[in-house]
């Protein structure tokens, strides 16, 4: 059933008739499968995917680079679970390379992100440093293209 | 001052320009029109190919090919043949073309004398019916019959045939129906050709997409039929190859040679720089035909399931990317039923009758398009049947 998966993914608003249809699946076969991957966590939400620029609502994303000291017994997952519970925090990732903890954190402006790395980010205990990138502008998210998709230029042809 | 009309060839003056260009020409200046128009894939080519055919241009591969086709590209079509449809060629038996239009047209100038008949089952794809006709042959349309799931029965064809057929055009998978010919439905009309000597053009363009488990067998495989079929295929549709023009012939030598003969003359070669694509496209991409089959598939489904719950009675079809969905219901004519949607609703489909005068009742629908854009034209094709004709 992975294709119940993709294609939820790519449009959660489906119905359950369609995507039945779609997987080749009876209706009822399809609305279990969902309860059951809800859950196992396996789905864990279906949400809109908002471009706030364009709504014109002021709002700020950061990309936030952590190195961290990771714990005996639990590694890096202790700190990542602490930080995952900051209301700020949209994401935690634990990364290969340069640094451990890869944040992408929301506020208002500039300075409210500024603010919370300082005051509640950097003083937490096993904190090496932080390195904040602002986003300035998103062309993609989640395999969506903000601003809509681009021309189809095909020609109709029989 | 020249007087063009009267210099302009007859037979190319009296071709019937495309009713649906004017329509077509419209729908691209509307703005939020959704067109389930086009005839090509909307994947882009894998990048394995593209990269083959960056790679020939960077190595300075920019001359004319032979004119047959690179041998290496000959070679390794006769190899996928062989892997996907058990078809049996060789290298010499084989011509690389611009297309698989140009193999059709190649393969009608090769085989008939004016006067000849070539017969065409309809409702189909647009091309055999001038080509023909510039050929100085006759084209006979069989006309097939949505009940019979619009395939070809072995009844019409033998009503069809006369001493002068030279010709049997068999595009299966079929645009526009999406209509596909079984090994045992081929078995009567290779029964009735076998007693003959009319040639066939079998159209397999869509051969790789076929749904359900079993796979295109092609006529040439039944037996008696290889000596006496010229098959159409190409990377347009499969390969989603369409701006690279590329496509071939398989067939007896004797044909293939003539083909090629005018293929010089015409063309010289296909372009060099797709057949080194097309090399690739065979040898490594069978997991990337799979995948955009398995989506093709999955819009089929959702397609047909989405037309007969509003009415518009739809026949299941098991090959190529369309739906050919009857519209009588709604009480328009196919012509009207499409101007009606597409100045109402913004939805452009095309008439049946642009395949032939059979298609008049349906209208043919392309799902070489994004679940999301179906699923926002089968939501207008709904309000406008509940608004406009009250089905």
């Amino acid at each position: 059933m992975e294709k119940l998966l993709k294609l939820l993914e790519s449009d959660a608003r489906l119905s359950v008739e369609e995507l039945a249809v779609m997987t080749g699946k009876t209706p009822e076969e399809v609305a279990q499968r969902m309860d059951d991957y809800k859950a196992s966590h396996i789905i864990n939400g279906y949400r809109a995917i908002v471009d706030w620029e364009r709504a014109e609502v002021a709002r700020v994303q950061a990309i936030i680079e952590l190195r961290v000291s990771p714990r005996r017994d639990c590694g890096f997952d202790e700190i990542a679970q602490s930080l995952a519970e900051l209301e700020e925090v949209d994401s935690v990732m634990l990364m290969s390379g340069g640094y451990d903890l890869a944040l992408v954190v929301t506020g208002k402006s500039f300075q409210d992100i500024a603010l919370f790395v300082a005051r509640r980010l950097a003083p937490i205990d096993g904190v090496l440093s932080t390195a904040t990138h602002f986003v300035l502008r998103t062309y993609k998210r989640d395999g969506v293209r903000f601003g809509g998709d681009p021309h189809d230029e095909r020609e109709c042809v029989l | 001052m020249m007087e063009y009309d009267s210099l302009i060839a007859r037979a190319a003056a009296e071709m019937r320009p495309s009713g649906i260009r004017k329509f077509f020409d419209i729908a691209a200046e509307m703005k939020d029109c959704i067109s389930l128009g086009v005839g090509e894939p909307d994947f882009k080519t894998p990048w394995t190919i593209r990269e083959a055919g960056i790679d020939s241009l960077q190595k300075g591969h920019t001359w004319y090919t032979s004119n047959a086709g690179l041998a290496e590209l000959r070679k390794e079509i006769c190899t996928y043949l062989k892997r996907r449809f058990d078809m049996d060629y060789e290298p010499a038996e084989t011509l690389v073309t611009v297309g698989g239009s140009e193999a059709i047209d190649m393969c009608i100038r090769a085989l008939v004398n004016p006067g000849d008949e070539v017969l065409i089952p309809e409702p189909c794809f647009v091309c055999y019916n001038p080509i023909t006709t510039l050929t100085g042959g006759v084209a006979v349309p069989i006309p097939l019959k949505a009940e019979n799931g619009f395939k070809l029965t072995a009844d019409e064809l033998r009503r069809a045939i006369t001493p002068k057929t030279k010709l049997l055009v068999f595009p299966f998978p079929c645009n526009p129906t999406g209509a596909v010919m079984r090994r045992e439905d081929m078995e009567p009309l290779a029964e009735v050709l076998r007693e003959t000597n009319v040639m066939v053009l079998s159209d397999e363009i869509y051969a790789e997409l076929t749904y359900g488990h079993e796979r295109h067998v092609s006529i040439s495989t039944l037996p008696g039929m290889r000596e006496r079929t010229i098959v159409v295929n190409g990377f347009s549709k499969a390969h989603a190859m369409t701006g690279w023009r590329l496509g071939y012939a398989c067939g007896p030598q004797p044909v293939i040679k003539v083909m090629t003969k005018i293929h010089q003359s015409a063309i010289m070669c296909a372009p060099t720089t797709s057949q080194y694509a097309a090399v690739t496209a065979l040898r490594s991409c069978d997991s990337d035909i799979e995948s955009m089959r398995d989506e093709y598939d999955m819009r089929r489904r959702y397609l047909v399931q989405a037309l007969n719950g509003m009415g518009l009675t739809c026949f299941e079809p098991q090959g190529a990317f369309y739906v050919f969905p009857c519209i009588k219901k709604s009480g328009l004519s196919s012509d009207d039923f499409c101007k009606k949607l597409l100045y109402s609703k913004k939805v452009a489909v095309i008439p049946g009758p642009a395949f032939g005068e059979c298609g008049e009742g349906f209208v043919r629908i392309s799902y070489s398009y994004s679940i999301k854009h179906l699923t926002e034209a089968m939501r207008r094709i709904r309000q406008f049947l509940d608004e406009e004709c009250g089905v």
